[in-house]
């Protein structure tokens, strides 16, 4: 199955005490295996809800979601949530907060663990496994939270703007960082911005969505060199070219 | 230190300062006790004020003496304290019990709100005859009294600290498919533990107030009876060694509390 992930004439109604709002109105898209996808989009317009729908946090008013091609309604193991902000738990140690994920799902498999020690010393968080998130930078805290997003061996990553509070220098860093480890272990991205930099220096493909009720309203196929980093992509000759079609592609949508 | 050699001449002085700082500190608190104890003396020795009055250090050194002497001081002693820390052990567990339903159920904090609201605004001491008339003249009644003033601050604050975590980390807890029992245990309860400590703290007050506001109301043995009394039969040297007393186990009290604190949140 190459398709990891399709989203089927997704719609969502919010209901307030001031009256209904349509998020989301009929969003199709698929991701294949590997693929990472970027989801830019103006603010409010329900991006992070696409991605609440897929992890199984709020079922859609209408639609399906399907992974590995069964129909998903629950949060599974197969996906990794990666949020905003670290969401460390500050009393406990970087090596706890990664078996976190592992706690809940009553998953006792040894290997799991091993994996995360490997992931520690691969990613130059070992020896501050038994250190409080306290004691670290903001970027090594991304990157611990991001070792444990990947502690069920998820096969698909949801990355709800996950550099946004970051300052300028670390978040680009930061950004090279979780791309590689994504990268280096094979696993597929969906990532939720509004940084359109962002969604180029990393996406295969960036799905363009428009304001409420949001659409998907062009999907491109970046043609940048992918053996390269984030970073190294940002200086490309097509990058500003691609720069310039999204933004405009978001603005005029914004009018 | 044995580390001298690692730092610099302006870190040794550094710690130095905040050394003498620290001594300076507790000295002046010892000072300003000793002071104040050596004052009210004299002034009582020279007829500045009037001992029966307003009593003298020297003449509560000889109440609690002779109260040791008699072997009651114990007893007092040991009624008020057994009141005061079955009334802090039930409110805490009860309150912060209550909290974890209130935090579990919307609908149930909803309803509760405001029985909360007008439990908390109510002056306890109002309900003083209605708890003798159901407990009778006892320590029953008294433990009532200390449950009732430190229950509602209990869930009103512990519910305010669960309420208080941040979205982002149950949103964390959600997408990894945890129960609600699982958010409780592994998130909200360790979350509010800094929070815990401090009503901790509120509480060994509140549940002194409790007791002793309880003996005022009901009682033949205890600390607040024995002020009672005193100020009852015009014996202020009683009232004064038995405020001296209250303030002593107050602040062990306080201190045992703060030890916990230390060892809770070790790191």
């Amino acid at each position: 199955m190459n398709e990891i992930l399709k989203l089927d004439k997704i719609s969502l109604v919010y209901h307030t005490e001031n009256g209904e709002i349509s998020a989301l109105d009929n969003v199709s898209f698929s991701v294949r295996r590997g693929e990472f996808v970027a989801i830019i989009g103006p603010s409010g317009c329900g991006k992070t809800s696409i991605l609440s729908i897929v992890a199984g946090l709020i079922k859609p008013s209408g639609g399906k979601v399907y992974i590995n091609g069964k129909e998903n309604e629950k949060p599974s193991e197969n996906i990794g949530y990666m949020l905003q902000k670290d969401e460390l738990f500050p009393w406990r140690t970087i090596e706890k907060n990664a078996f976190l994920p592992l706690e809940i799902k009553r998953i006792k498999d040894p290997s799991y663990k091993e994996k995360l020690y490997a992931l520690f010393k691969k990613y130059g968080l070992r020896e501050f496994r038994k250190s409080y998130p306290s004691q670290l930078s903001g970027g090594m805290r991304q990157r611990a939270a991001l070792i444990r997003t990947l502690a069920s061996s998820p096969d698909l990553l949801l990355l709800d703007e996950p550099f946004s509070a970051l300052d300028y220098q670390t978040r680009i860093s930061v950004c090279n960082d979780v791309y590689d480890i994504i990268k280096k272990e094979n696993k597929t991205a969906i990532l939720v911005t509004h940084d359109i930099s962002e969604a180029i220096s990393t996406a295969d493909r960036i799905l363009v969505m428009s304001k409420r009720p949001s659409k998907v309203i062009n999907v491109h196929d970046i043609d940048t060199d992918k053996t390269l980093s984030p970073l190294k992509r940002r200086e490309s000759t097509n990058f500003s070219a691609w720069f310039e079609r999204l933004w405009r592609e978001l603005n005029y949508e914004n009018k | 230190m044995k580390t001298n050699e690692k730092f610099s001449r302006e870190h040794i002085l550094y710690m130095r300062r905040k050394k003498l700082n620290g001594l300076f500190i507790a000295a002046m608190r010892l000072i300003i006790l000793a002071a104040l104890f050596a004052g009210w003396e004299i002034a009582a020795k020279t007829g500045a004020i009037d001992p029966f009055l307003m009593s003298s250090p020297s003449r509560i050194a000889k109440t609690i003496k002779n109260l040791i002497i008699s072997g009651n001081l114990w007893t007092h002693i040991g009624v008020t304290l057994t009141e005061t820390v079955a009334g802090f052990l039930i409110a805490t567990a009860a309150g912060t019990l209550i909290a974890i339903l209130l935090w579990w159920s919307e609908n149930l904090r909803k309803i509760a709100e405001p029985y909360i609201i007008v439990l908390n605004s109510l002056p306890k001491i109002a309900l003083g005859p209605i708890i003798i008339v159901w407990f009778g003249s006892g320590a029953k009644s008294i433990i009532f009294m200390a449950v009732i003033i430190t229950l509602i601050v209990t869930i009103i604050s512990m519910q305010n600290a669960f309420l208080s975590c941040d979205n982002g980390k149950i949103m964390l807890m959600r997408s990894l498919g945890a129960s609600k029992l699982q958010i409780l245990t592994k998130l909200i309860l360790p979350y509010s533990v800094p929070s815990f400590i401090s009503c901790l703290k509120i509480n060994v007050g509140m549940a002194w107030i409790g007791s002793i506001m309880g003996e005022y109301l009901t009682s033949r043995q205890g600390i607040g009876y024995l002020i009672v009394y005193g100020g009852q039969v015009f014996k202020l040297d009683l009232v004064m060694a038995s405020t001296v007393i209250l303030c002593v186990l107050a602040g062990a009290m306080y201190a045992l509390v703060a030890l916990v604190e230390k060892i809770a949140t070790r790191r």
